[in-house]
């Protein structure tokens, strides 16, 4: 009999039950919420009269309406605050195991949070009402988005009821070359397999470049696995898991860790595993890259030129290209380089750690923003990250060199706070989404690496940063 | 949730790939805490000519003529016919409701997004996988007849053309009796609450640091 895949063994220690037709009722170990995705799920369950099953699996915070300046101002738009409020109130009703309200010292992005206090763990199922929560899966986890349905199911029942998905291997062995990262990795995949490469799939992400991967990078590349279209990507647990987790507030300590540690290091697929559909790439191959369109898949090597419409056969792809091009008022053949931008935006839930601000940082030192540039913001993930980022001196990189330097959150990465872009305003962005309208109507996105990103903003135009 | 059965409904053709649920409701809808009143805004950024709020009353907001939903053909439509991957991006179940909400039961579509499609089951819409060759079909026949109408039947699994073209799709048993029933899922688990219990018992002993 064939091994089993990570995929296998995390789903197979989760299933209560199962239907003569394959549907699983699965058991969740940690729940995650934030503001924009719960309030219809606690008044369904306010509305049933219904509990939590185990508040102590939720960890909440606010992240998406909250303003990352002027934070003695409290929240000014009253529709977003009046969310975040309901937050506060529903949690102090049904009770959570960790809660970090607006302004708390540790708030921040709920999926950088939740691996930051060891609330995330290997083994675990972990969902969210956020499509990101593909994340956690850096830690050997399963961890995917649902619906607000499924929000207040979880919290009715601790379960989820399922088809298992198929399993697909996405292996890149090698040595990254210079000036290519996590984000690179995860841009190229998407451009090979596509946005819908991954639906119905669990993505894992093996190899050795992903091995050599720090914890921050891994949950960049998982991340990033719901843009090819899968809920969730998962990385095998290695001796770089464990020590990330070691003495993190929710991780367990003393004989409790020993044992987990000798659990968590089954949690690799079997060397006669099988999968579905394997991919292989070189990591050599990998150049920075930088998206063009209003798709994740429309993305090339920074070396490249914006792709001509009438080479494409297909004709509703053609369109796709044309209308892309229409939006991002790019013209055909232009190379990546000449690409002028109005914007900058480093943070969002993909790159806003602390390796992320290093990275951005490092280019950015001693350089200045171009005068073209009318707005550069760094968004830290969390007020833990924003506090590591000041004892190491990287605000005042970012200051110096003309970034704004800014409270965490979610921030330009969607838009439903105050920052955004203006309508036709171009933003070389860290962040996962491309889409029409993503960043503020009208505005005009290109997803990048932090390097990449501090690179198009100290220059005005994107570079590559291979060249600097 | 609402039982679905049979639907004879108009059908409104969307004609792009990777329709992503941010181009379905845009963000600043996301700040509403109620689960209803989303139809207005579908396609906000498509349909309108204006920057959409929430909270705005649509009715005098200029619109755009060329999208499928401003033509006069299409109003009242029931059945949306889309391309590939509908339902990219977030897991925004407000991108369903106000699919529902507008007047929406059935998708057709060669494929959804994941989260998307069982966001879409929970609210009573039922999405229909459909070959390539089927969809490009159903778009060639709507395109050329107007009030070009669908038989969707869940009982049977089969979708009718008035060209007589019939098609069967896939579904689970599960969801199929949940829909048809229009049963409330909830319900449906907590009668194997005691199973969940003894699985909790068991996980917790196995995992004692969970």
């Amino acid at each position: 009999m064939a091994g089993k895949n990570l995929y296998d063994k995390l789903w197979d220690t989760h299933v209560v039950r199962q239907e003569a037709d394959g549907t699983c009722l699965l058991y969740i170990d940690r729940h995650l919420m934030h503001e924009v995705t719960s309030p219809q799920a606690f008044e369904g369950l306010r509305l049933a009269g219904r509990k939590a099953w185990r508040s102590d699996s939720i960890v909440a915070v606010p992240d998406h309406n909250t303003p990352t300046k002027d934070w003695d101002r409290d929240i000014d738009d009253p529709i977003s605050k009046t969310q975040v409020d309901t937050l506060d109130a529903n949690i102090k009703e049904f009770g959570a195991l960790v809660y970090f309200p607006f302004k708390h010292r540790n708030q921040g992005i709920i999926h950088v949070i939740a691996p930051e206090i060891g609330a995330t763990l290997p083994g675990m199922t972990v969902v969210c009402g956020d499509s990101h929560t593909a994340t956690h899966g850096a830690f050997g986890a399963l961890a995917h988005g649902i619906g607000t349905s499924e929000v207040e199911h979880v919290l009715a029942t601790q379960t989820l009821v399922q088809k298992k998905s198929k399993a697909m291997l996405v292996r890149i062995e090698g040595e990254l070359a210079a000036g290519a990262t996590a984000k690179d990795i995860a841009l190229a995949v998407i451009g090979k397999i596509g946005t819908a490469g991954g639906t119905g799939y669990c993505i894992e992400f093996a190899g050795s470049a992903i091995r050599a991967l720090s914890m921050e990078g891994r949950m960049t590349v998982c991340n990033l696995a719901i843009e090819a279209g899968a809920r969730a990507g998962i990385i095998g647990v290695d001796q770089t898991t464990i020590n990330y987790l070691e003495g993190r507030t929710h991780a367990p300590k003393g004989a409790l860790w020993d044992q987990a540690v000798a659990y968590w290091k089954t949690l690799q697929s079997d060397a006669d595993a099988k999968f579905d559909a394997v991919i292989d790439m070189a990591a050599a191959d990998i150049a920075p890259q930088v998206t063009w369109g209003t798709s994740p898949e429309q993305v090339l090597p920074v070396s490249g030129t914006v792709p001509n419409p009438a080479d494409e056969i297909d004709p509703v792809k053609r369109l796709g290209i044309e209308r892309a091009l229409k939006y991002m008022d790019l013209v055909a053949s232009t190379p990546i380089t000449e690409i002028r931008i109005d914007k900058v935006f480093i943070g969002s839930c993909t790159n806003s750690r602390i390796e992320d601000l290093r990275a951005a940082a490092a280019v950015a030192k001693g350089k200045k923003v171009a005068d073209s540039v009318k707005l550069a913001l760094v968004v830290p993930g969390s007020g833990t990250v924003k506090r590591q980022a000041e004892e190491e001196g990287l605000d005042k990189v970012f200051l110096a060199a003309g970034f704004e330097w800014r409270e965490p959150g979610c921030s330009m990465c969607l838009a439903m706070n105050a920052d955004r872009l203006s309508p036709g305003e171009r933003c070389a962005s860290t962040s996962n989404r491309n889409f029409e309208g993503r960043q503020g109507p009208g505005g005009r996105t290109h997803l990048v690496s932090p390097a990449m990103a501090a690179a198009a903003a100290i220059a005005g135009h994107f570079v590559d940063i291979r060249q600097i | 949730m609402k039982a679905f059965t049979r639907l004879n409904g108009l059908v409104c053709p969307l004609d792009r790939a990777n329709v992503d649920t941010d181009a379905i409701i845009p963000k600043q809808f996301l700040k509403s805490i109620k689960r209803a009143g989303f139809g207005p805004y579908l396609f906000d950024e498509w349909r309108y000519t204006d920057h959409g709020e929430p909270g705005m009353d649509c009715t005098h907001r200029p619109t755009n003529a060329d999208f499928v939903l401003n033509q006069s053909r299409y109003a009242g439509a029931q059945v949306l016919l889309a391309r590939d991957n509908f339902g990219c991006g977030s897991s925004r179940e407000h991108a369903p409701w106000a699919i529902e909400d507008y007047g929406f039961c059935v998708m057709i579509a060669p494929s959804f997004a994941d989260i998307f499609f069982s966001n879409s089951y929970k609210n009573g819409i039922l999405p229909i996988v459909a070959s390539g060759d089927v969809v490009d079909r159903l778009f060639r026949e709507c395109e050329a007849t107007e009030g070009y109408r669908l038989d969707v039947n869940l009982e049977a699994q089969t979708v009718t053309s008035p060209s007589g073209f019939s098609f069967s799709f896939e579904i689970t048993p599960h969801r199929k009796h949940c829909l048809l029933n229009g049963l409330d899922e909830i319900g449906l688990t907590l009668m194997h609450a005691d199973e969940i219990r003894s699985f909790e018992a068991k996980h917790k002993a196995a995992q004692p640091w969970l």
